[in-house]
């Protein structure tokens, strides 16, 4: 037999292989260009492995300068308007977590050059959690919790 | 996803607020077809980065969870009036948009 020939077929075979699966979308060459989107801290299950991803090893300390807006009881779930306003020196960072959604990390702000310790925005929420907000300033960390109670398909709770 | 994004920037004091509001269907990848029962999958925006005056001001990482048609509301210090305000998106299919927007 042509043993040359064996290796020629194999490699050719393996080379169609990755071609087929990237046809059919199981590897997106798009998630190998998107590294720096923090792809274990948002998928992590818990919230201290989706603190961990970004950074916050040790327990953060509450602190009563960070003040989160949101409605004491949301009657839609899928928008739930938070406004987070940081009053810490030096805000670095802003990380909004619902600790009861199956991937807790929903957003984490970057801010530099003159922006504020504010952003708002409008998160997803699947049921009544605590929302959690983590604030990086000077280098350290900082928390604040506000509960949200989700009624859907409520007529009001 | 060429929909445009509409930016609203304004002078408040001594900062500008900034306003957005993208075009996105933000799926979850939990969500079924009413139709097909099949699962509908993620496509949702990952990064946000929002310049002002050639300055990096914000950079978002998103999950799925944040809403459809996403809003974002930040405030930047030191901005004035008539500087530019870049604003762009990328999500997890690869698709991208920005828009520019006048301090007014």
């Amino acid at each position: 037999m042509n043993t040359k020939r064996r290796t020629f077929l194999k490699s050719a075979g393996a080379a169609s292989t990755v071609a087929v699966a990237v046809a059919a979308g199981l590897i997106k060459p798009t998630e190998v260009l998107a590294a720096e989107w923090n792809k274990a801290a948002f998928e992590a299950k818990g919230v201290p492995d989706a603190l961990k991803g970004i950074g916050v090893a040790n327990p953060a300390a509450d602190s009563r300068d960070i003040l989160i807006k949101a409605p004491d009881i949301a009657e839609n779930g899928a928008v739930v308007p938070v406004e987070v306003t940081s009053k810490l020196a030096g805000t670095t960072s802003i990380a909004i977590l619902v600790e009861k959604n199956a991937n807790p990390l929903t957003a984490n702000f970057d801010l530099a050059n003159g922006a504020e310790g504010y952003v708002s925005t409008r998160i997803k929420m699947g049921q009544t959690s605590n929302v959690r907000v983590v604030v990086k300033a000077g280098g350290k960390a900082y928390t604040a919790v506000k509960e949200v109670k989700v009624t859907i398909g409520g007529c009001g709770g | 996803m060429a929909e445009p994004m509409r930016i609203r920037a304004t002078m408040a004091g001594d900062a500008a607020d900034i306003k957005v509001l993208m075009n996105h269907p933000m799926e979850t990848g939990n969500r079924k077809d009413a139709k097909t029962g099949k699962l509908i999958p993620a496509h949702f925006i990952q990064t946000v980065h929002a310049d002002v005056n050639g300055k990096t001001v914000l950079e978002a990482q998103w999950s799925q969870a944040v809403s459809k048609n996403p809003f974002l509301g930040f405030k930047v210090k030191g901005a004035k009036a008539g500087n530019k305000v870049t604003i762009s998106w990328t999500d997890n299919l690869g698709e991208k948009n920005s828009a520019v927007a006048v301090v007014a």
